[in-house]
């Protein structure tokens, strides 16, 4: 592809869909005017580079964790052909399933297993007695965040045999009026066995504080472990899906269901593959958010779930990057808007954007181009 | 571009493009310079005057006319400077293997899509890039190649849609006490009319029956008398007999016969050759988006490139 | 299940009788029987739970009057809703967003000037014709651009509409604020008293109609007689006046379903390139299509969330949109009297009912005290002592009525997404639709002639 091409392309844009190119023009007008407020402000010094950097690293943190959770839902929503409003009720059961293991793991033999599966819930113990930090419990943490990813593995399998496989050949409005249903259930089971107070499961880790030309810098080792975790897993979702037939029969099937059944792709296997990797992703998303912001509760995947829409829209249903990539951008804008706009209203901007992005380019940004 | 609503099956490659909601400045890039669409064709050339003479209005425009009519989607040129027209009270035929074109030519003359380039002229006035409802209320009205009947809706129900701007389908009337008595007025007039219609397609004992419980000759025999009750002028008729058999297709070949001679101007869409040159006056062939000739059946039936062309998209 | 075969009985007549009948008026009887009879045998189902377990009475019809409040709440918003989804085809599921205008909307123009939260201090009435403005204004902003989207993306695009307009009525930047030099507010998070509680204001009218008021005391004297406190005969007095403006919503509802206009609204959701073909211009009718249900949402809100006299933003979280979608495709989409029926067997059987049922349990005693967890409820049932996981339940009823809201609507996508109703038949036209006399002449005529050539 030259610059010939892109250039052809350009001028085409402009011809055919004027009001798509004044769009695309506003926007990026609009982008390069708040990085010019974003100098100025740092210029009078209303704003410092450690803030800007601060929101940015918070931004990213948060946009991976919609990403990951992201790459679940555009899958479903390619493969299964519909929109699932439970996804975000798969993050929350994964966090809630992980935590209570990591907590398990961490007290066993001290503490009493009832009191430590519901987390603390009968305030008897605290997460600083249990010390659930990486620091603190390793190896507690780490079977936990297996548990999260095969806990919403399991949950999603078994509500893909109940609900979505009777369902096969219906359209895609009934099955997302069954996943609201699939959203009740799943979040109000939660509430039955966790109750809907906000607990705090995480212990106290700290963080790196590096000092560069005499501003100080925080990175959280939560923060960090979930950047590496969430990077290690997009590779890895990255490598099964190029290098393996899954990935292959994945694509096929996004694309055109039935020709992929004619051509002899075991659909159902795909299906299940999907739930298995989608579900997996969004518990362990899950289960890292709750890591770094240290409390639980039962509505918090549910909350997400509008913005890891945003995201997966931004970046193209069917897209595995452009989830990612939608997930940082959504990430960033919910925390670098406070920059220009209230604070009030960055999760409102945030699914502005996503109307805008249905309205006038509902394929997503990098419509045309085919990824995973 | 809307159209799965309830979400009923959805047709594959009907899907309407989002090109169709640009505003309607873009339309009409270059002016044809010779509108005949007959200069690659010296073969019928001469025939085909003489059908302009005989068909042409009394002011001499014909009833439905496209200029250069081109269209792409994505890489696919899917209509290639076409053009033709159609001659009022006479049944016209396109033809063409599959994938020639036919449809997105309707697509576009019907405003469902919208052309690169080119125009489309409707008894003489400039129609592109309008608005379907706005071409149907004018008078030219199309069937879809796929019957696209209104499942959940009975057959009466279809059949009372068809007449345009009834007092009814405004609001405030349709509610307001005192006014709705002059809507039901009008719906009982429609419905003579629907009854009638209904006996003319000897499709009245299924009056009641959900039309998606209609055989696939049943909708298509539904589809034209709902295309009727609108009051047409000009009929777009995308493969009316596909799929319907042999012995419904000869009562809906009678009807559309009878109705030519009250007058209606047919363009007809139809795979089956044979019964393209039976029954039109004329005949288009159509082959890669291109009009590959435009005559009279005998003429075109002697066409060497018109055979080969068929050939080529039969075997294959 | 009983309540389907009842449902499907009445159904059964319904239909034969729509064929013979004018739709809409012929089918009414059968319709309103279908929908008393299940309101009837609610109640005596709440009267008998209510006296074998030895309720009282002040309890027992304050509950009668609590499914009566609900189920007239909810048949409201989702007869709006049916003619967005049900007749048109659109996927809203933004309701609460559109509730929130209609509502925050009459309680900013009703609030005094000098109150906590400064408003206009309009009487109720202009309260309400503003807040049912604000709502089809809010519809006509979002149809404009959105109707023509894919259904899931409409969806999308309108829940996510309702979220920013909560969290705009949420945010502290407008919870006071002058716009030509007067002081509004929204409250912010501390939400918004309404001066003008609906229920107040309607049953003091309502009591100072001559006539009217002394059918009020009479049933008034009646129930307090048997004890029941006059709050809770306040709250009956509004659910009757709740059940005419049921009345009057599916009266204009029906009719507009039953004309040319729903009829084109039908085509709109069976296939809307057919009805762009038949010379329909349905952007229009979509447009209209929102805006009216919209603005009947708006004023479902006020009469609902209006009458607890104070509304918050989390008064309209996306929860109130599904719940009333729920009750939507419970009834079956598309027909009316089915939505009436399934906003009565939610609000009733799905929402009240089990929180009737452990409020009657939990106050009857003779169960053990919850223990404070799940896994301690868990725990007991290891130590065979079943009744305190019973307790835990009973205490925890809120969410499992949600986990079985979910499992219905499941089964019922699965099983009956034609809804407990199931197909109706409602003929979308002002008229019946049998042949008219004067043309059957003319087919008998034509149908001896048949064979040779027709009229
Ligand atoms: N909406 C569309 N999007 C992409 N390609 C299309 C669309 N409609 C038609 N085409 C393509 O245009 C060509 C002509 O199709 P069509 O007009 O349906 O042919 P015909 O009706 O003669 O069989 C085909 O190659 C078809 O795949
Ligand atoms: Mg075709």
């Amino acid at each position: 592809m030259g610059i010939a091409d892109n250039y052809s392309r350009g001028r085409r844009l402009l011809v055919e869909r004027p009001g798509q190119a004044l769009a695309a023009v506003v926007g990026v007008l609009l982008v390069l005017a708040l990085f010019a407020d974003l100098a100025a402000k740092l210029g009078s010094g209303a704003l410092g580079v450690g803030d800007v950097v601060l929101l940015a690293w918070r931004g990213v943190v948060n946009g991976l964790v919609i990403g990951l959770a992201g790459v679940g839902l555009s899958m479903t929503y390619s493969i299964l052909n519909f929109a699932n409003f439970a996804h975000g009720d798969y993050i929350t059961g994964g966090a809630f399933v992980g935590w209570a293991v990591a907590w398990l793991v961490a007290g066993l033999g001290e503490y009493d297993i009832g009191s430590l599966l519901s987390l603390g819930l009968g305030a008897d113990v605290y997460a600083p007695q249990l010390g659930t930090s990486i620091f603190g419990a390793p190896l507690a943490l780490l079977l936990g965040l297996v548990a999260a990813g095969v806990g919403a593995i399991a949950i999603a399998l078994l509500i893909d045999k109940l609900v979505y496989e009777p369902m096969r050949g219906q359209d895609g409005i009934a099955l997302l009026i069954a996943s609201i249903g699939v959203a009740f259930i799943l979040r109000y089971l939660i509430v039955f066995v966790w109750g809907t107070s906000v607990t705090s499961v995480a212990d106290e880790a700290g963080g790196l504080r590096p000092t560069v030309g005499g501003v100080t810098f925080s990175f959280g080792y939560h923060e960090l472990t979930l950047v590496v975790c969430a990077v290690v897993l997009m590779v890895g979702v990255h490598v099964l899906l190029q290098r393996t037939k899954l990935g292959k029969a994945m694509r096929a099937m996004s694309d055109n269901q039935d020709l992929a059944r004619v051509t002899g792709i075991p659909t159902e296997r795909v299906i299940k593959w999907t739930w298995i990797i989608g579900a997996g992703l969004a518990g362990v998303a899950g289960y890292l958010l709750i890591l770094e912001a240290g409390t639980i509760a039962y509505s918090r995947g549910w909350i997400l779930l509008l913005l890891i829409f945003a995201a997966v829209i931004l970046g193209g249903i069917g897209s595995v990057y452009g989830a990612i990539f939608g997930g940082l951008v959504i990430g960033l804008a919910d925390s670098m808007s406070i920059i220009w706009i209230p604070s009030d209203f960055t999760k409102a901007a945030a699914f502005a954007l996503m109307i805008l992005i249905l309205l006038f380019r509902p394929s997503g940004l990098f419509a045309g181009r085919t990824t995973a | 571009m809307s159209s799965d609503t309830a979400g009923s099956g959805s047709a594959a490659g009907d899907e309407p493009t989002a090109e169709s909601d640009a505003s309607g400045a873009d339309t009409d890039a270059e002016a044809p310079a010779s509108a005949t669409g007959r200069d690659d064709d010296a073969g019928v050339t001469a025939t085909g005057r003489e059908a302009d003479e005989v068909g042409a209005h009394i002011d001499g425009t014909p009833a439905l006319a496209v200029k250069n009519l081109r269209k792409t989607f994505g890489g696919i040129t899917a209509v290639d400077g076409t053009s033709f027209a159609v001659e009022a009270g006479k049944m016209t035929g396109l033809i063409g293997p599959n994938g020639a074109g036919k449809s997105t030519t309707f697509n576009l003359i019907t405003g469902f899509n919208r052309p690169d380039s080119g125009q489309v002229l409707l008894n003489g006035d400039d129609i592109t890039g309008k608005q379907p409802y706005e071409i149907a209320d004018r008078g030219l009205v199309r069937t879809f190649q796929i019957a696209r009947e209104l499942e959940e809706m009975t057959v009466l129900e279809n059949m009372m849609l068809g007449p345009q701007h009834q007092s009814g389908e405004s609001l405030w009337r349709a509610v307001t006490p005192g006014v709705r008595s002059s809507v039901k007025r009008d719906e009982e007039k429609v419905l003579e009319r629907v009854w009638e219609m209904l006996d003319f397609f000897d499709i009245a004992h299924l009056a009641e029956e959900y039309a998606g419980n209609l055989s696939g000759g049943q909708r298509k025999l539904l589809e034209l008398a709902r295309a009727l009750m609108t009051d047409p002028d000009i009929l777009l008729l995308d493969e009316p007999f596909a799929g319907v058999n042999p012995s419904l297709e000869n009562r809906l070949l009678e009807h559309v016969h009878e109705l030519r001679e009250q007058g209606y101007t047919f363009l007809l869409v139809e795979h089956d050759i044979d019964l393209i040159m039976e029954n039109c006056s004329r005949v288009l062939v159509l082959h890669q988006g291109k009009l590959l000739a435009d005559g009279e059946p005998a003429e075109i039936k002697a066409d060497e490139r018109v055979i080969e062309a068929y050939l080529g998209g039969e075997v294959e | 299940m009983s309540v389907r075969d009842y449902l499907d009985r009445l159904t059964g007549t319904g239909r034969a009788d729509t064929d013979a009948g004018a739709p809409g008026d012929g089918a009414a009887g059968t319709d309103l029987g279908i929908v008393v009879g299940l309101m009837l045998a609610v109640y005596v189902v709440f009267v008998a739970i209510g006296v074998v377990l030895g309720y009282d009475t002040n309890g027992i019809v304050n509950a009668l009057s609590q499914v009566t409040f609900l189920t007239a709440v909810y048949a409201l918003v989702v007869l709006a809703l049916n003619l967005h989804w049900g007749y048109t085809g659109l996927f809203n599921i933004g309701v609460a967003g559109f509730m929130a205008v209609g509502t925050y909307t009459m309680a900013m123009a009703t609030a005094a000037p000098d109150a906590r939260v400064p408003g206009l201090g309009l009487p109720i009435w202009a309260g309400i014709a503003l807040g049912m403005a604000a709502a089809a204004v809010i519809g006509l902003v979002a149809a404009l651009p959105a109707l023509r989207l894919r259904a899931d993306y409409l969806a999308i695009v309108t829940i996510a509409l309702a979220e920013i307009i909560r969290l705009t009525y949420l945010s502290s930047a407008v919870q006071t604020f002058t716009v030509f030099g007067t002081q509004l507010g929204t409250g912010g998070g501390s939400g918004i008293g309404i001066e003008a509680d609906p229920d107040t204001v309607v049953v003091e009218f309502l009591a100072s109609v001559p006539g009217l008021n002394v059918l009020f005391d009479a049933f008034g004297s009646v129930l307090s007689g048997m004890g029941v406190q006059q709050s809770v005969i306040n709250n009956w007095y509004y659910a009757f006046v709740l059940l005419v403006v049921v009345v009057a919503y599916y009266w204009l509802l029906q009719r507009i379903g039953h004309s040319p206009f729903g009829r084109v609204l039908k085509s709109i959701r069976e296939d809307e390139d057919v009805a762009r073909a038949l010379g329909k211009n349905t952007r229009l009718f979509k447009i209209k299509s929102f805006m009216v249900g919209c603005s009947l949402m708006g004023l479902a809100g006020i009469l609902w969330f209006g009458s607890y006299g104070f509304i918050n933003p989390n008064t309209f979280l996306p929860q109130v949109t599904f719940f009333v979608w729920i009750a939507l495709i419970i009834g079956g989409a598309g027909s009316n009297t089915g939505g009436v029926v399934g906003a009565a067997m939610f609000a009733a059987v799905l929402f009240e009912l089990p929180r009737y049922l452990a409020s009657i349990a939990g106050d009857t005693g003779g169960l053990p005290s919850a223990p404070p967890t799940f896994a301690r409820a868990v725990g007991a049932l290891f130590d065979l002592e079943p009744l305190a996981f019973v307790a835990y339940g009973i205490d925890n009823i809120g969410p499992l009525r949600l986990v079985l809201v979910g499992v219905v609507l499941i089964v019922l996508m699965q099983r009956r997404p034609e809804g407990l109703l199931g197909h109706r038949k409602e003929t979308a036209a002002s008229i019946g639709l049998s042949r008219p006399n004067r043309s059957r002449e003319t087919t008998d005529a034509t149908a001896a002639t048949d064979g040779g050539e027709e009229q």
